[in-house]
């Protein structure tokens, strides 16, 4: 069975939520629209999006690091909020195993955020539905668009090609590969979710210089090696 | 719900995709706009752009949001004849009666005297034609917002190298092997800056970002280095001398390609010193950089002319030429200059270990000595040396605004240019790399007016509004060595301030220093807020009057495309379109989106129809240069030359026949020419059918070393890009400094400063780089004031302009003073309290956070989130006024009177530049029974006609339908 | 998590109406075996309608807490795998049974059905109370299991839940029998009363031992396991948004840990020493006010104790959301 997925790499994300918004215009016109903003000229607006970045610190000064942290319905293999929706509005799709929800049969009761220990789901708060990252599913089954379209709004617009997209199931895919080559992760493992979407770990390159490397045969200094002798008095002068 | 499986966008509505240039921020990415029934359904990077590749930021996939905010102008407005400036009290009026209003103004002004009519614009990619409407009308009093912006880094390296990063050139992360970054959080060159470095990380380079704080970019960096705001020159030139020191500096690249071997004249009795020794020979007539200099053969142990065939000359010891005169090379100099700069002697200073400045030099230094790339690319040099291959070190540096805008940032960024230069990675493969018309001459050709006499009335200006002064009698000052310009650019103040400083615009024009004038016309720039320094102050002056009731400024012109908070000052407002509205041209002439292998311009083209009555800024200019017969708009026989902008674009010509005009694509009657060529009247044409860009591709044997690359600067001067194709040496020694120099300790004939300025051009206008505090802190009690401040832009929010966006707004609707918890534990505050902070010019109350990302002697904040109540659509209650804020309250735009003068700009003393970073604060609980809201606060600013109604609680966007509810 | 009171009301409503009329068929049964003196049928029929009331009005307080509250009907779909949903099929079910007892006894539908063993005689009434109180504590257990099911909710994954959840609607409803029987003047008063007295105790326990398991409580998940990164020191700084989102709204109390505190203390008081000391009081004095009191005053601690159930409960995704920046 297939499952798409994202992989996020932490190695190259800047955190500049270029997936956040090209996310929600994609999905507010699309399928899963709209994506309704509350107080949007306002103090305190919200609204929903699919999909947001987060930054953590990690480590004290001066060794901190600053992590940028997307953040969208991670596709569980085990999805604990599908089973618990009493109306069967939330489904993960057979073929792709993209978990969904229904509006049409979803009754706003929250079960399954309660359900979802990522808190990937986001009630709508005017239409009262619940609404989450569909991996851009209207897109990715569009056979209209061209191939190189057929990816997530997100993929597609980040800059530092930071999200991958793919097959899990796949060994060969990019993605199974980022997994097995990069120290690919999941989120929450303690819970047996199995989410399909996957994070790439930070990595570091460190440069060493043994101090004999400091200093070649070929230093240009040796080129300036200026000892003027201008009549001063030396040892060659007075010893014998 | 339907199974999305079957659901096809493009099913759903009338289906249209246009192509265009994204305008979210300068960074300037191609975009393919998707509509709906008309309506913008989708935006998305172009896969076909040069620049952007298909990506696309947070900002441009929130341009839908930009287009249909109720912030926008819709109307021209009139301030009503009895209502007070400021109180945004407003009919609206006609185009008709607006042009009219300001032809009748101008015209008298032009008349009697242009310089009272000043135009500054905030907008950079424009100035082209914002430019040469100023000199048309015969005003100095131009300039874009480059001045408070990043003019340090352009002058610095541009004074040094003949290009620099951004716009003029970048790093090359293809080949580079390791990337030093410093001062960069966010960029304008973002999404190709992001998409390099992934690329570079992923291809296993080292990554190093060094900075006072840890965001952005420097995220993902393999280390991060703090350091202290204001102190990267003393960084800079500790590492350049370790690595002279080591021997690590590419001495054939030095010795062949910069001015390192020449000689320079070292003896302070005579009145040339410091310059280099001239010889006697052929020179290239015109030439401001001739080549008759000497180097030092150490063969026959004696001065011989430079780059003659077969001498290694010497790069140290000091000599005496058989005339008696007592020569060292330049290099020689530098070495003595930076031995004072030891890691010991930076450690204290930038706040990091002496023994990392070390690592840091060595691994520079060692990179660049052996992992040297090799293309086998052939080229000729400038010397007829034809070289087998093309090699390079492969370290690449960026830096933009932590090291402009200081005080010391151009010195800073000389420094930095020096630092490329000894490791020899200058437009060589994995080092820095140029975009054309980079390289240019070190400085490039155009000057500024040299005199009062270049105002004339009903007359264009002699000389252009902003050039690059070369020598004193370059600069725009009077008899008495006083500016002329409002700005008081180009004078003894900021002599080589080559973008203006808009930052004192108002602050002079309201003191009438150095003259007053009538008419202010701003364009895209918040100068009533977040483009401005001293803000409280600031709007106080706009709206003083004289005694007798009428405003020190007298006449604002205001065009913009939103509410913004300086639209509630104009006295008329022009509504400007979004950019999906307009068309555009990202001019070769002006700043365009170059890459390294060849010059890229690009265009914008409508994809929507005005919204109201806006209209394109460029087409207010053409009418009004069209209506005041300003001759490039005028046929000869008076009559009006062209129709709109795009006709303009079309055939305008910088003189007549020269067949260098906006666009570089498709010139020629049939577009088959490029770069010069005759008008072409399908040229908007053919842009729209490839992308709305035009790439040219260099051959790959004028893609690198272009300063000395004698068949691409040949093939630049046939493409009217430079006018000499003589070598553009590197200025490791500046010649040009010290000529400003001598002028301030006498010993040039000519023009000198004024007294009060002698030994501030005499110390700042050093010919090799040095480290001095920032101006600010000396006149600052650091002990009261312990805490540098600073802002940065994130990534999500460009300036001031994104607040009116319903998306972005809730990544950023408000903002915190970031700071060490050490901070906090000094000072009694815990994480999330209200603070005050406070300078010596000002105080704003805000919320903090704790981080321990930011080294502790900082503070920052994100830029310009902070709004004015009702400003930019927002009610007043938004976040953006009550918890946002902005740090610009307590910044300074002059400093302290002190001997030098009474009203000097708080700016770098050589270019100008805003010293927006130098501020020091400190950081203090607020009272427990003060109000859980930012201060200062301001008097809310009221919906403007035209103004789209308040959206209310919701707002469910869906193309196609949303214009429809 | 943040407590809807919507959810707050059904709850205790339910319970309280599930208890009384676990009141009434425990009387019915007492009566049979003669340990109580027989009462009227309408006794039982206003007892019983008394607790469908609380029944509707527990249902109707549950459509406030959904968004789309037409399509309730749609929530009976997935009974294999949704508590939510068996709730939704077993409410209904017992406000039928409860309803249909209430109104064979309006009406004297006693004559006896069939005979079990040796005395037994089998009524409608009797086995409408029987299939009641099965499906009764098949409804405490399906409402209870709706969060007692939530796995990620540690503070609420456990069988205590269950147990809290019966004890204190079986307790209130005993309560509330007392009272209604002080009402009336009927002497069941004691009867009810000392029931109540013992589940409440029973209640007490349950929720001590369930306070004490939550005092102990080893989350599972850490920021660290949240975003995967080994470091002691991860401190969240900015979660995407600045203005709130779902998930700051749905999954946080916004209270004060002091007021937190201060409201367990309030419903630990008033939901069980005081109400024993009212119905102890009451046979002291024999007042028929004190019953109705106890009963009052022990319903708004449970609707505090409710308040608290939810706000003491950490949901792992507040983990991502720590911090505004």
């Amino acid at each position: 069975m297939t499952q798409l997925a994202l992989v996020i790499d932490l190695n190259v994300c800047v955190g500049c939520h270029a997936c956040v918004t090209s996310c929600k215009e994609w999905n507010t016109s699309g399928w899963a629209g709209p994506l309704v903003d509350q107080n949007p000229y306002e103090g305190s607006p919200t609204g929903t999006f699919f999909n947001r970045v987060q930054t953590f610190e990690i480590g004290t000064f001066p060794n901190t690091e600053t992590l940028h942290f997307p953040k969208s319905c991670l596709h569980c293999e085990e999805p604990p909020c599908v089973p618990v929706c009493p109306t069967g509005a939330s489904y993960k799709r057979a073929d792709n195993g993209v978990v969904l929800v229904d509006y049409d049969k979803c009754i706003g009761c929250k079960y399954c955020s309660w359900a979802c220990p990522y808190g990937a789901r986001e009630l709508d708060a005017q239409q009262q539905v619940m609404k989450k990252c569909t991996l851009c599913i209207d897109r990715i089954t569009d056979a209209k668009l061209s191939e190189r379209d057929r990816k997530p709004s997100c993929v597609l617009a980040c800059p530092a090609s930071a999200r991958l997209f793919g097959d899990v199931h796949d060994p060969d895919s990019e993605v199974s590969i980022a997994i097995r080559e990069r120290g690919g992760y999941q989120l929450m493992p303690e819970w047996g979710t199995q989410p399909s979407n996957h994070y790439l770990p930070r990595q570091k390159m460190r440069l060493h210089i043994d101090p004999e490397e400091l200093t070649r045969v070929d230093n240009p200094l040796r080129r300036e090696d200026l000892t003027d002798y201008t009549g001063e008095e030396t040892l060659d002068d007075v010893a014998w | 719900m339907q199974d999305p499986a079957s659901h096809s966008d493009s099913l759903v509505g009338r289906v249209e995709v246009k192509e265009t240039t994204c305008y979210m921020c300068a960074c300037r990415c191609g975009i393919r706009v998707h509509l709906r029934d008309g309506e913008v359904r989708y935006i998305d990077g172009n896969p076909k752009h040069p620049l952007n590749k298909g990506v696309i930021c947070a900002k441009g996939s929130s341009g839908i949001m930009k287009q249909y905010s109720p912030g926008r102008l819709t109307q021209p407005l009139r301030r009503k004849a009895n209502a007070e400036r400021g109180e945004s009290a407003f009919e609206v009026i006609s185009w008709d009666d607006a042009f009219k209003l300001l032809e009748e103004r101008l015209a008298k002004l032009r008349a009697e005297d242009p310089k009272k009519f000043a135009l500054f614009t905030g907008r950079d990619q424009m100035q082209a034609l914002t430019g040469l409407f100023a000199k048309q009308y015969g005003t100095p009093n131009y300039a874009a917002h480059g001045g408070f912006c990043s003019v340090n880094m352009a002058a610095g390296l541009i004074y040094t190298i003949g290009g620099s990063f951004w716009e003029f050139g970048g790093p090359d992360l293809e080949r580079a092997k390791l990337f030093v970054m410093i001062g960069t959080a966010e960029d304008h060159h973002s999404n190709p800056l992001k998409i390099a470095i992934s690329e570079f990380k992923r291809r296993g380079g080292r990554f190093i970002s060094i900075n006072p704080v840890r965001t952005g970019y420097s995220a993902i960096a393999d280390e991060w280095v703090p350091i202290k705001p204001g102190t990267d020159g003393a960084l800079i030139l500790a590492i350049t001398r370790e690595i002279l020191d080591k021997g690590l500096f590419d001495r054939d690249f030095l010795v062949r390609y910069t001015n390192a071997a020449e000689l320079v004249i070292d003896d302070p009795s005579r009145d040339d010193h410091g310059l280099f020794y001239r010889a006697e020979m052929h020179v290239e007539p015109d030439c401001f950089d001739p080549q008759n200099k000497l180097w030092w053969d150490r063969d026959i142990d004696g001065p011989i002319s430079t780059h003659t065939p077969g001498v290694d000359p010497r790069l140290m010891g000091s000599y005496v030429l058989p005339d008696g005169t007592p020569v060292k090379p330049s290099f020689q100099l530098l070495k003595e200059r930076l031995e004072q700069y030891t890691p010991e002697w930076a450690a204290p200073i930038t706040g990091i270990p002496a023994e990392t400045i070390r690592r840091l030099a060595h691994e520079m230094g060692v990179t660049a000595r052996d992992q040297k790339i090799e293309l086998p690319i052939k080229w000729t040099d400038c010397w007829d040396d034809e070289h087998e291959s093309v090699t390079g070190n492969p370290v690449a540096f960026h830096a933009m605004r932590g090291l402009a805008a200081h005080s010391n940032g151009f010195q800073t960024i000389r420094a930095l240019g020096v630092l490329m230069t000894v490791l020899g990675t200058i437009d060589r493969p994995g080092g820095f790399r140029h975009k054309a018309p980079y390289p240019r001459p070190i400085p490039p050709c155009p000057k500024p007016p040299h005199g009062p006499e270049a105002v004339q009335p009903n007359t264009p200006l002699d000389g252009m509004p902003l050039g690059w002064p070369s020598k004193p009698e370059d600069l725009f000052v009077d008899e008495a060595g006083e500016p002329l310009r409002l700005d008081k650019a180009f004078s003894w103040e900021y002599p080589l301030s080559v973008h203006g400083l808009m930052h004192n615009v108002i602050t002079n024009a309201w003191r009438g220093d150095p003259y007053p004038i009538d008419t202010l016309l701003l364009f895209m720039a918040n100068m009533a807020w977040n483009s401005t320094m001293n803000t409280v102050e600031v709007r106080k002056m706009l709206v003083d009057k004289h005694p007798n009731g009428e405003y020190k400024i007298p006449f604002l012109v205001v065009c913009d495309t939103f509410a913004s908070e300086t639209v509630a000052f104009a006295d008329l407002v022009l509504p400007d379109t979004s950019y999906l509205e307009r068309h555009d041209v990202l001019s070769m002439l002006d700043r365009p989106i170059s890459e390294f292998d060849g010059p890229v311009d690009s265009v914008r083209i409508p994809v929507l129809p005005p919204k109201g009555e806006c209209k394109p800024f460029q087409e207010v200019l053409v009418e009004l240069g069209s209506r005041l017969k300003l001759p490039a708009f005028t046929n000869a026989d008076g009559s009006r030359k062209y129709r709109n902008y795009p006709d303009f674009i079309v055939n305008y010509e910088t003189s007549p026949g020269s067949g260098i005009g906006f666009l570089a694509g498709w010139r020629g009657k049939s577009g088959d020419q490029f770069l010069k060529g005759e008008p072409n009247p399908h040229q908007w044409e053919m842009y729209a059918q490839n992308n709305c860009v035009y790439h040219h591709e260099l051959p790959r044997s004028y893609q690198y070393m272009r300063n000395w690359n004698k068949g691409y600067l040949h093939w630049a001067r046939a493409h009217g890009m430079v006018r000499y194709a003589e070598p553009i040496t590197l200025h490791l020694y500046s010649e040009v400094l010290q000529r400003f120099r001598l002028a301030a300790q006498g010993k040039r004939p000519g023009r000198r400063p004024p007294e009060r300025l002698r030994q501030r051009v005499e110390t700042y206008f050093d010919p090799l780089p040095f480290y001095y505090e920032p101006l600010e802190s000396r006149f600052t009690d650091t002990q009261r004031y312990p805490l540098n401040a600073l802002t940065q832009r994130p990534m999500a929010m460009y300036h001031s302009w994104d607040s009116q966006n319903a998306w972005l707004r809730q990544i950023h609707s408000h903002n915190y003073l970031f700071l060490s918890p050490k901070v906090g534990l000094a000072n009694g505050f815990d994480d999330g309290d209200w603070v005050w902070v406070e300078s010596p010019h000002g105080k704003v109350r805000c919320m903090c956070r704790f981080s321990e990302a930011v080294e502790p002697g900082t503070v920052w904040t994100w830029n310009a989130i902070g709004k004015g109540a009702g400003a930019w659509g927002l009610a007043p209650n938004a976040d953006e006024a009550r918890k946002g804020f902005l740090l610009n309250h307590i910044i300074s735009e002059e400093l302290p009177a002190h001997d030098a003068g009474e009203h000097l700009s708080n700016s770098d003393p050589v270019t100008g530049q805003a010293a927006w970073f130098d501020v020091r604060v400190r950081v203090y609980k607020a009272e427990a029974g003060e109000p859980a809201v930012t201060a200062p606060q301001f008097k809310p600013m009221p919906r403007l006609p035209g103004q789209d109604q308040p959206r209310g609680k919701w707002q469910a966007y869906v193309a196609g339908v949303f214009g429809k509810k | 998590m943040h407590p809807a009171f919507s959810v707050i009301f059904l709850t205790t409503l339910i319970g309280a109406g599930q208890g009384l009329y676990l009141a009434m068929v425990t009387g019915q049964l007492y009566a049979i075996a003669r340990f109580l003196p027989a009462q009227t049928d309408q006794f039982y029929a206003i007892g019983s309608l008394v607790a469908l009331a609380l029944l509707i009005a527990g249902l109707g307080a549950s459509f406030f807490h959904l968004g789309r509250p037409e399509r309730g009907w749609r929530a009976a779909a997935m009974w294999r795998t949704s508590w939510l949903s068996r709730e939704v099929i077993i409410l209904p079910l017992v406000m039928t049974l409860v309803f249909a007892y209430g109104v064979a006894h309006w009406f004297g539908w006693t004559q006896p059905l069939f005979q079990v063993g040796a005395a037994l005689q089998v009524d409608l009434t009797l086995l409408l109370g029987v299939l009641g109180t099965v499906a009764s504590l098949a409804l405490f257990i399906c409402t209870a299991m709706i969060y007692a099911a939530v796995r990620f909710i540690q503070e609420w994954h456990t069988p205590l839940t269950v147990s809290n959840f019966l004890f204190f609607g079986a307790a209130s409803g005993f309560m509330l029998a007392a009272a209604y029987s002080a009402y009336i003047g009927n002497p069941l008063v004691t009867f009810y009363g000392t029931w109540a007295v013992i589940l409440t105790l029973i209640a007490l326990a349950s929720r001590l031992a369930h306070l004490r398991r939550n005092v102990r409580l080893k989350y599972k998940s850490t920021v660290q396991t949240a975003i995967g990164v080994r470091h002691a020191t991860v401190i969240q700084k900015a979660q995407g948004a600045t203005g709130g989102s779902f998930n700051t709204r749905e999954f946080f109390h916004g209270r004060s840990p002091v007021l937190v505190k201060q409201l367990r203390m309030i419903y630990i008081v008033l939901v069980f020493p005081l109400p024993v000391l009212l119905i102890g009081l009451s046979y002291l004095i024999g007042s028929s006010s004190l019953p109705i009191t106890a009963f009052f005053i022990q319903f708004a601690g449970l609707l505090i104790e409710r308040w608290s159930f939810f706000a003491e409960a950490r949901h792992p995704q507040n983990l991502y959301y720590q911090s505004v920046a």
